[in-house]
């Protein structure tokens, strides 16, 4: 317990272990400590960058989604429409066919018939005139009484 | 030892006797046999055994830690590095905490403190007898393994720090601001003398403090561990291991206040008021 040289020795021991501490310990550590926290740092930027981008990415494929189905669905919508479009059209078409096919032949029937006509009363005629000549037993000239024959058969 | 069959008081004076070398009036220089012999070789002497552990354990600790600086990664760090990182920036953050000034040699001081006062308060836990008989065995009588259980490691610490700390008051203050701050507080111009003398003592209990309290703590750990070993072989385990267990938290704990009031010390002498 007595107070000697071993106190300076102590002190001089002790300045060269700061002094090498402080050149050749101290600022390596601390720098291999900063750049890795630097490097977790950047890590941890990069991450919540992607995370960033990939929350950008998602919203940005549900928009396309979203697009898409509403344009299928606006193509659906018009296809419908032109669907119904054609059949009506096509109903139209066929009405105004049947129509059209019915008045020919209601006008080829009235045609018709008033060509029987004719002809009926053309045979109507022949008939009276034969029925007369054989009444009346003489030859009627025919030229003659062609006029009142042709009244006749339009009285019919 | 002083008989094959020492008594206890002859047993624990030995154990407290430090392997000192110097210039005996009588017997020239050489090993000095006994406390008696020690005494009389004054100042001009060397504890052979404190400086010899406290320069092997601070070997170790500069090896130990140059090893983990040289390979220090920014990569994924190894076990050495992850253990030295610890320390690093425990220290670093209790030096941030309390020291405000910008100083590349506060953080290394303190890293130093810390570590090197730890390596040698834990040789306090090594068993009393374990090192002196190995070293008796050897043709050594006396070895005293723990540096810190001798004031002087303790007061050549802190009579360092006391330097840094006269040096940082001139260096930040000047010289006249750092006599300033010793005559004219607390009282002002007119108490020149009483102020110094408080001031005074205020400035030189810091080195004085700093050394006895690791001493006396270390001193008193040591005594304890030494009585133990006096005891029967048979109880010495009830008590020992106890009182090692306890003092684990002591070793950890003196280091620590080592190192924080040097920081404290240093930052103070750095502040302007």
């Amino acid at each position: 317990m007595n107070l000697n040289l071993t106190l300076v020795g102590q002190a001089i021991s002790f300045a060269i272990f700061v002094w090498f501490c402080m050149k050749y310990v101290w600022p390596p550590v601390m720098e291999a400590m900063h750049a890795r926290q630097k490097k977790i740092a950047d890590g941890l930027d990069a991450a919540s960058r992607a995370a960033r981008d990939l929350e950008l990415a998602q919203e940005k494929a549900g928009q396309q989604l979203r697009e898409g189905k509403e344009q299928a669905a606006l193509i659906i919508e018009q296809a419908n429409k032109r669907a119904n479009q054609i059949v009506e059209e096509a109903k139209d078409n066929a009405r105004s066919e049947g129509e059209r096919l019915l008045a020919a032949a209601q006008a080829e029937i009235e045609q018709e018939v008033n060509r029987a006509k004719e002809e009926l009363r053309k045979q109507v005629s022949t008939l009276a005139l034969k029925g007369a000549e054989q009444v009346l037993n003489a030859s009627i000239d025919e030229k003659a009484h062609a006029e009142l024959v042709e009244k006749l058969a339009a009285e019919l | 030892m002083a008989g094959a069959n020492p008594t206890p008081s002859e047993y624990i004076q030995h154990h407290l006797q430090n392997l000192t070398y110097g210039l005996h009036p009588e017997n020239g220089m050489g090993f000095a046999h006994g406390a008696k012999e020690a005494a009389e070789m004054g100042f001009w002497a060397i504890h052979v055994d404190t400086l010899g552990w406290s320069l092997f354990l601070g070997l170790i600790f500069i090896t130990l830690f140059r090893k983990a600086a040289k390979n220090a990664t920014t990569g994924v760090p190894g076990g050495l590095q992850n253990f030295v990182e610890i320390l690093v920036e425990f220290v670093d953050q209790s030096v941030k905490d309390t020291f405000h000034g910008r100083s590349s040699l506060i953080a290394p001081l303190a890293l130093t403190i810390f570590v090197w006062v730890f390596l040698m308060n834990l040789m306090d836990l090594v068993p009393v007898d374990f090192l002196p008989s190995l070293f008796m065995v050897l043709g050594v009588d006396y070895m005293k393994v723990v540096p810190t259980t001798d004031v002087n490691a303790t007061l050549g610490m802190s009579l360092s720090v006391f330097a840094l700390i006269i040096y940082y008051s001139i260096k930040v203050k000047g010289v006249s601001g750092f006599v300033g701050e010793l005559t004219l507080q607390p009282f002002g111009k007119k108490m020149i003398p009483f102020n110094l003398l408080l001031e005074g003592v205020g400035l030189i209990a810091k080195p004085i403090s700093l050394a006895l309290r690791l001493f006396g703590n270390l001193y008193a750990g040591e005594l304890i561990f030494i009585l133990i070993a006096i005891m029967p072989f048979w109880i010495q385990w009830a008590l020992s291991v106890p009182w090692a267990i306890f003092h684990i938290l002591v070793i950890v704990l003196q280091a620590f206040i080592f190192m924080m009031l040097t920081i404290v010390y240093l930052s103070m002498a750095c502040e302007d008021h």
